[in-house]
């Protein structure tokens, strides 16, 4: 192994890893707050760029889809049109939903119509996005106060089911989506896509607004007050379910630009997202989920074990990557006696 | 009088058909499932031959009937669906399944009841040694052994001397991996790197650097569907400038869609029948081959055939006249000597022209096929109008 492959390595190593990083920071983010492993955020974030395909001129896509409204859209609404009958006591809030389910349908259908790329690409965000916080209301906050292993088999179950989803959206196929900035720029020896530094500036760009977020405004005081103490936020009038609603929806925009920026890079199909959520999940732990610089640290540690292991011994990458798991976890469980216990 | 004559004509026909029982033929496909986008086409062959089979008088005065079950891609659905159309439906023989798993599994069921069966999978194990139970099993598709030599001498007559792979992490990667690797070392190629990669992956980086600190002439991709393109494109970025071979696994319209321009110049082996207008008009198969695609096409759409729908088609090319021959000595009646009778006939099978080759099967043969008319090597090309195409680059008769 000489210089050259080793910087071409880290490339890749940092490619591969500043996603581990977003999906991880969203997931402490959601834990911290919620208590949920959200393992179907690797869903979201395949959701996001595969609607955008619907929204694509026939010419780019490659795909004859005559206008159709893709599946994401139609789960979106259901979902906030379930959400609303449940909050039906709620007039006001019920109506709101409601008429946002009909926004997404109506936002879906004009992509559909045939819009320009960058309207597309926001439409298929603004899509896939209510159906983070809409999970929250409907399949977690019912279990209030449950433990952590109940919301872990809940969250699972929604993996399974959102992954199941996207075969009957999407079919089994990937596809190839257009790059926001094409070509490549040599930095030494190493040519880096251009969209790469895209993904780079967006985890920069997230890195910073969530540490405002969290330092600076009300809401994100609130939501680490209910991180560090739920019991206690509630006396101080802050609503644990608002804080779900905010927690799921962050990670879920963060997972959806993620996704969007990624895309064109990997050829996205329905089957990806789960093992990049759980190779954020792997860097997540090593900050024992409580941790954001830790985690992303461990996001880059993961993008390294990676890279290093695909060139090493192709055949068994996943392995040595998941096998990083044990001997942390040893160690971590050495360290803390409550790690995630209740209140 | 009228109600009477109506009466005298259905007793007619119901009498008629009665002496008619059809011949049933069981069928096992992936038609959902991963395996989805092969199993599709092999179902929808069966059902346009057992319409044109029985418009055109069934088999010996019978007519022919496909009982058809979806085993979802999975290994213990086909054996359920295996035993059932053994055991209710007594089927005369079975077709399928679509996948090498699912099809071993299906041996041990159809040899214990004394079914032939004719696997529409690739692996070589499925036949191959021809032991007591292999003895029901017969299959159609190439194996990756014969896919691998129009590989390794289109290599060789292109002056490659030295070569890498890069496969799936599982029995389609693996299967190839030995294949090739035997086949070059027969042709004097050397192997220098053999990588590997999961049909989930994101990035390929590692594996496509180890290929290209060695330097090879050319580099074969094993894989299949559409994954096969991320270490394609992760190649020429690099810079890689030589030679990228395919296997017969991404020749499907969606593996073009999903490349787009940076496929053009991969070369690929492929059953005839994916260039069937190409080929060259003394080749033995063009004439099947063309037939088979121009009727899949008016029943399914233009464009609409693949070349997974002729293993289908040749399954009942050699069932067929096996069949015949077999009622001309037994009766359906008697049903386990009938499907003795009948696998001694699919063993016997000679000079049966196919859409993918010329089966001519013996005792310790149960596939028949020779790769000089089963593979031709095809390229990518981009065509006048713009449009990615498969276009044949060489013939091996």
């Amino acid at each position: 192994m000489d210089w050259t492959i080793l910087s071409f390595l880290t490339a890749d190593a940092l490619q591969n890893g500043t996603i581990y990083a977003l999906l991880a920071l969203s997931l402490v983010l959601v834990f911290a707050v919620t208590r949920v492993i959200l393992v179907p955020l690797g869903e979201f974030l395949v959701y996001a760029p595969l609607t955008y395909v619907w929204f694509l001129p026939a010419e780019v896509s490659g795909l004859n889809l005559q206008g159709q409204i893709p599946g994401t859209a139609w789960l979106a609404a259901a979902m906030l049109l379930w959400w609303a009958i449940l909050d039906r006591t709620n007039l006001r809030r019920a109506g709101l939903l409601a008429l946002s389910a009909l926004g997404v349908l109506g936002l879906a259908w004009w992509g559909a119509q045939g819009v320009p790329l960058w309207l597309g690409w926001l439409l298929a965000i603004l899509v896939v996005l209510p159906i983070g916080p809409a999970s929250y209301r409907l399949f977690f906050e019912p279990a209030k106060n449950a433990s952590v292993l109940t919301y872990l088999i809940i969250a699972v179950g929604l993996h399974f089911a959102f992954m199941g989803l996207g075969l009957v959206f999407f079919g089994p196929e990937q596809f190839r989506l257009p790059a926001i900035l094409g070509g490549q720029t040599t930095i030494g020896l190493v040519p880096v896509n251009n969209q790469a530094f895209l993904v780079y500036g967006f985890a920069l760009l997230a890195m910073v607004g969530l540490y405002l977020f969290f330092t600076r405004s009300i809401y994100g005081k609130a939501l680490r007050a209910c991180a560090v103490n739920r019991y206690g936020a509630r006396l101080l009038g802050i609503s644990p379910s608002q804080a779900g609603y905010v927690s799921f929806g962050i990670a879920t925009l963060i997972a959806c630009v993620s996704g969007m920026l990624l895309a064109p890079l990997i050829s996205p199909a329905y089957f990806q997202g789960f093992l990049l959520g759980l190779k954020g999940f792997v860097a997540g732990i090593l900050g024992g989920l409580i941790s954001y610089p830790l985690a992303v640290v461990g996001a880059l540690l993961v993008g390294a074990m990676e890279s290093w292991a695909s060139f090493q011994a192709s055949a068994y990458k996943d392995a040595i990557v998941f096998a990083l798991l044990l001997p942390i976890l040893l160690w971590r469980s050495l360290q803390s006696q409550e790690l995630g216990e209740e209140d | 009088m009228k109600r009477v004559l109506v009466g005298l004509l259905a007793l007619g026909l119901g009498l008629g058909l009665a002496q008619q029982a059809p011949l049933k033929i069981g069928v096992v496909v992936s038609a959902t499932g991963p395996a989805a986008s092969l199993g599709i086409p092999e179902r929808n062959t069966l059902v346009l031959l057992e319409e044109q089979v029985n418009r055109r008088g069934g088999v010996a005065g019978r007519p022919v009937q496909f009982v058809i079950i979806d085993d979802a891609s999975d290994t213990t659905q086909a054996v359920r669906a295996t035993r059932r159309l053994i055991q209710e439906d007594q089927v005369l023989a079975i077709i399928g399944t679509t996948t090498t798993p699912a099809s071993l599994g299906m041996i041990d069921v159809v040899a214990e009841a004394g079914v032939p069966k004719i696997s529409l999978a690739a692996n070589l194990e499925i036949v191959f040694p021809v032991d007591e139970k292999r003895r029901w099993v017969f299959k159609t598709p190439q194996t990756e052994q014969q896919m691998s030599q129009p590989i390794v001498r289109d290599m060789a007559a292109s002056g490659v001397k030295t070569a890498a792979y890069i496969g799936f992490n599982d029995a389609y990667g693996e299967g190839w991996a030995r294949a090739f690797e035997a086949a070059a070392r027969e042709a004097g190629i050397q192997v220098v790197a053999s990588e590997r990669f999961a049909r989930t992956d994101t990035s390929v980086a590692g594996q496509v650097l180890r290929i290209l600190a060695r330097n090879p002439d050319a580099v074969l991709i094993g894989g299949s569907g559409t994954a096969p393109v991320l270490p394609q494109r992760t190649l020429r970025e690099r810079g890689y400038r030589g030679l990228i071979y395919q296997t017969h696994g991404v020749a499907n319209p969606d593996f073009l869609r999903v490349g787009g321009d940076l496929l053009i110049g991969t070369r690929l082996p492929a059953g005839p029948v994916l260039v069937f207008d190409q080929l060259p008009p003394d080749f033995p198969n063009r004439q099947v081959a063309t037939s088979y695609v121009q009727q899949y096409e008016a029943r399914f759409g233009i464009g609409s055939y693949s070349t997974f729908g002729g293993h289908a088609y040749d399954a009942w090319a050699i069932l067929r006249p096996a069949l015949e021959r077999a009622l001309r000595r037994e009766q359906t009646t008697n049903l386990a000597a009938f499907r003795r009778v009948l696998r001694d006939e699919i063993e016997a099978t000679r000079n049966v022209v196919g859409t993918h080759g010329i089966f001519n099967m013996s005792p310790t043969d149960h596939l028949g096929l020779r790769f000089n008319e089963a593979a031709v090597m095809v390229e990518i090309i981009k065509t006048p109008a713009g449009k990615l195409d498969w276009k044949l680059l060489r013939t091996f008769r």
